[in-house]
């Protein structure tokens, strides 16, 4: 089974669900949880909005199993934008959507632990494996880019398997650099800024996701798989192209 | 020679803002821009400009620069002590700023305080904005040295200002995603507590300070990362509250108890550290009105621009002070058909 079969848990009742965020923001969430399914809903309910381009939309986005939309209140209200969004909704089965077209699978080397990933020790511990072992599970197969976030290019990387379910920390690391990996709740993350988290810093690679000057300035796309492996010489890395990072096409 | 200003000196956090880079959440990015949306709209309404003119912010820092030509400039946001050429200018009111003269610009008590200049700062365009995006890694704040272009000015007038709106301290939230996680007796406590601007702040975000203890919940820890927007009060671990702003997170996975109104925005950005807030939940459809009313409000701000009144007892050398500021031939209302 590779990790990215994940229907361990059935679609949870309500869902789809309409909720808004802050005065002008609709969340239309697939599931409550780290669905498959309802990632792959979320990237194609955002594709249809897009191509909706009601007006008085702002913008649209995807975050892990829900699309955004952000509105101009002067344009619209509430109500009417909310009826929009159920027809919308109720027009086809956004469960059945597959995934986004020229998809890539990323062969990234990664540093792992010491002063690179100083907390893999904890975080191996608390997915009760030993480092080798926890080193060995996170390069075992590929994860997938299941949105981006947080941080301009930064995916967010799943689905580990259930012993990798750790919390956050509850402190903040002040700041873990450019191109560090860091895991919870069974997701890894490449931070593509200098950036305080909660999350724990396990490695280490020399990823530049986000390149304000080049024609192509986001590395990562939703979809797209990342295959980590062991490395030690980090300022190879560094010097390499993407981070002596790898990428051929998904068929 | 182009028209520029030139920065002689400039602390941490001062940079280039404008309306931001809207477009980019899905990849990441969010808008950025200045964080407060009142003061770029006084700004332009000062200058008569569009409010798309790119501006100084400075979060708290502070600046001197030089101008290459004769400009025009106006100051809003938190007051801060602004000098030309050694003379105290008016806060909330548009200036003369005359070739080689220069402008110095402090911190009184804190908060993010704007320079506009007439014509707009031009630095080169990235992803489709001026502005720098400190946390994405766009551009960076101004150092000594730097030498900003501003764009041509087709304005004349200077020596106006706005009335003076003092700003309440009830900062309105409306419900989020997790607001439901928090117990009720929390909730009404959130309403009941006195919270302190906190030091730590910046153009992400800035902490809040309870009088009594934190708001932490139980399921806080494992909560899945979800979009976020400014306003948002996120509750990270330690129970502390932080409002989200301009150059915040796109997503997060920390518990958002409530989102601030935008408009209520510049009341916190306006502050110094110390000052007490406290939050208010209204309706989803109160929040909108209110946001509907205020973006009306900014829209017509040029019709409550009134000249700047001088006292002047408080000009030690009126006439150098009305030479170097080259302020006015007595007509340019009529001129300018205002």
């Amino acid at each position: 089974m590779s990790a990215l079969d994940q229907t361990e848990k059935p679609l949870t009742a309500g869902f789809p669900a309409i909720r808004t965020i802050g005065v002008d923001g609709f969340l239309v969430s697939f599931s409550d949880h780290l669905d498959e399914r309802a990632n792959r809903a979320a990237l194609a309910f955002r594709a249809a909005l897009e191509r909706e381009s009601w007006p008085g939309m702002l913008e649209c986005a995807t975050s892990l199993v829900s699309a955004f939309l952000r509105f101009d209140l002067a344009a619209c209200d509430h109500d009417s934008l909310r009826a929009k969004i159920e027809i919308l909704l109720a027009s086809c089965d956004w469960y059945d959507a597959s995934l986004p077209e020229g998809r890539r699978l990323w062969r990234v080397p990664v540093v792992f632990g010491g002063e690179h990933g100083p907390q893999l020790a904890e975080a191996a511990d608390l997915a009760g494996q030993s480092l080798n072992d926890a080193i060995a599970t996170l390069c075992a197969a590929p994860v997938r880019v299941q949105t981006i976030g947080f941080a301009p290019g930064q995916p967010y990387l799943g689905q580990l398997p259930t012993n990798w379910d750790i919390p956050r920390q509850t402190g903040l690391t002040p700041l873990v650099p450019e191109g560090a990996l860091v895991v919870a709740i069974r997701q890894l993350i490449v931070f593509s800024v200098a950036t305080p988290t909660g999350w724990r810093h396990i490695g280490q690679t020399g990823l530049r996701l986000f390149r304000p000057e080049s024609d192509t300035p986001f590395l990562l796309r939703p979809g797209d798989e990342v295959l980590f492996h062991p490395v030690e010489d980090l300022d190879r890395l560094r010097a390499a192209s993407h981070g002596g990072a790898q990428s051929e096409a998904l068929t | 020679m182009t028209r520029a200003v030139t920065i002689l000196n400039a602390t941490a956090g001062v940079s280039v803002q404008d309306k931001g880079r809207p477009g980019f959440l899905a990849q990441g990015l969010s808008r950025g821009g200045v964080a407060d949306l009142l003061a770029l709209a006084e700004g332009a309404a000062l200058l008569g400009q569009p409010d798309a003119c790119a501006v100084l912010e400075l979060a708290g820092g502070a600046v001197t620069l030089t101008s290459s030509h004769d400009m025009r400039f106006a100051l809003t946001g938190a007051e801060m002590r602004a000098m030309l050429d050694g003379m105290p200018l008016a806060w909330g009111a548009s200036h003369a700023l005359p070739e080689g003269a220069r402008l110095d610009i402090a911190p009184l008590r804190g908060g993010f305080g704007y320079l506009h200049i007439g014509g707009g700062l031009q630095p080169p365009e990235l992803l489709n904005a001026r502005s720098a995006h400190i946390a994405g890694g766009i551009g960076r704040t101004v150092q000594a040295g730097d030498v900003v272009a501003v764009g041509a000015d087709k304005g004349h007038r200077t020596g106006m200002c706005l009335p003076n709106a003092p700003m309440d301290s009830t900062l309105r939230l409306v419900t989020s995603l997790q607001t439901g996680l928090f117990a009720q007796d929390a909730l009404d406590r959130l309403e009941t507590t006195r919270f302190t601007k906190d030091a730590r702040g910046n153009r992400m975000g800035q902490r809040l300070v309870p009088d009594g203890e934190g708001f932490a919940v139980a399921e806080g820890l494992s909560i899945l990362s979800e979009t976020i927007v400014p306003g948002d009060v996120q509750i990270t671990g330690d129970g502390m509250p932080y409002v989200l702003l301009a150059e915040c997170q796109t997503t997060g996975g920390y518990p958002r108890v409530g989102t601030v109104l935008p408009c209520d925005l510049p009341k916190l950005l306006r502050a110094g550290p110390g000052t007490l807030f406290h939050l208010r939940f209204v309706t989803l459809e109160e929040g909108a009105a209110l946001e509907r009313i205020e973006a009306a409000r900014r829209e017509g701000l040029s019709r409550a621009l009134q000249p700047l009144q001088r006292d002047p007892r408080d000009v030690p050398n009126l006439l150098s002070y009305q030479l170097v500021s080259g302020v006015t031939a007595g007509d340019d209302l009529e001129r300018e058909g205002a």
